[in-house]
């Protein structure tokens, strides 16, 4: 199974420290907030919007490195916009690995 | 010749990444930042840009919204996670290229060869293919990096939810990113009818029509006071 990783962050910041760094606060901020919203919006049956914020996570998904993922998300993606909830659990533990993953970050 | 750069993008970490690779090339200078396309609109009245990194997935204002609003657009660069756009990007010859997110410094580069390359151009190639489009018995929708396409007669509605459309065929439906206007745009005027601010109806497909609505296939779909007269004038009365 991929992890999540640093591997893209690593290559745009080369040796710029502060930039890794601010990438990495930006990262600690945006995830928790983007799921949250996800969450709330599944919750409400709002599926157009949550598919919104699923393609607004695809991109945190692919700069923590999470290729495979990103293609099951985007399937989930068009399903939402179907009405449809199929590969919620498989999304949802992406999420759930990438917050875990970002918490640990220092 | 430097170029005055501005980006445009609802997340911060998109408009990190893009600041990062600009300031990596001494040729681009990123004049201004924006989280919405709105405040883009009014500094562009006011300042001088060569050079638009533009999201296409934003709330309310759609980067292809904001490229139909600005009079003069400059050279963009498309930016989005989604490559289900490109199709439609091909349209507008401001677009010189589309990044697809996590944009690679390797493709950034190559993005600001092309802009560097490609002359201004302020005209929509939308606008003088209206006449080829008009004679055409089908359209064209991208969904899932496919081209699909729908016969005109075959269409029995087309409504509007958010920033997408749900179009609704005798065969099957689909939902496409787009808005009722730029459909509504494409459709042959004689066939369709906008009856409602969220509604285009093939006017063929009628069934009946009560005082306020009109039944289409099991879809009882309503129509606004504004439309009314129009549609009454379209239909062959006894």
């Amino acid at each position: 199974m991929e992890q999540p990783n640093l591997n893209y962050i690593n290559e745009l910041s080369g040796d710029d420290e502060v930039f890794k760094q601010k990438m990495i606060a930006i990262v600690k901020t945006e995830l928790p907030q983007e799921i949250e919203s996800y969450q709330s919006l599944l919750k409400s049956q709002n599926f157009i919007a949550a598919a919104e914020m699923v393609h607004k996570l695809k991109h945190k998904i692919s700069v923590l490195g999470l290729e495979k993922s990103y293609y099951l998300a985007q399937t989930f993606e068009e399903n939402l916009k179907n009405n449809n909830i199929q590969l919620q659990n498989d999304f949802e533990f992406i999420l759930e690995r990438m917050s875990n993953f970002v918490t640990s970050l220092k | 010749m430097g170029m005055n750069c501005i980006i445009i993008d609802d997340e911060e970490m998109a408009r990190i990444i893009i600041a990062q690779m600009i300031s990596n090339h001494n040729e681009l200078k990123l004049t201004q930042e924006f989280s919405n396309a709105m405040q883009a609109i009014k500094y562009l009245n006011q300042n001088e840009v060569d050079l638009i990194f533009l999201d296409i997935h934003m709330p309310d204002f759609t980067g292809f919204d904001f490229i139909q609003t600005i009079k003069n657009p400059p050279k963009i660069i498309l930016v989005t996670s989604d490559k289900n756009f490109a199709i439609e990007a091909f349209e507008y010859e401001c677009i010189v290229d589309y990044l697809v997110k996590p944009i690679t410094e390797e493709r950034f580069q190559k993005a600001i060869q092309r802009a560097n390359s490609v002359k201004p151009s302020f005209t929509s190639i939308k606008e003088s293919k209206t006449t080829i489009e008009d004679k055409t018995n089908e359209f064209y929708v991208n969904i899932d990096r496919r081209l699909i396409k729908i016969e005109f007669n075959s269409v029995t509605l087309i409504e509007a939810k958010g920033d997408y459309i749900h179009i609704k065929t005798d065969v099957k439906n689909y939902i496409v990113h787009s808005t009722l206007k730029k459909i509504e745009d494409k459709l042959p005027k004689d066939l369709f009818l906008k009856v409602h601010r969220s509604f285009i109806i093939n006017t063929k497909k009628i069934i009946d029509i009560e005082d306020n609505s009109v039944l289409i296939g099991k879809d009882v779909i309503p129509v606004s006071r504004a439309n009314r007269p129009e549609l009454m004038k379209r239909l062959n009365l006894l």
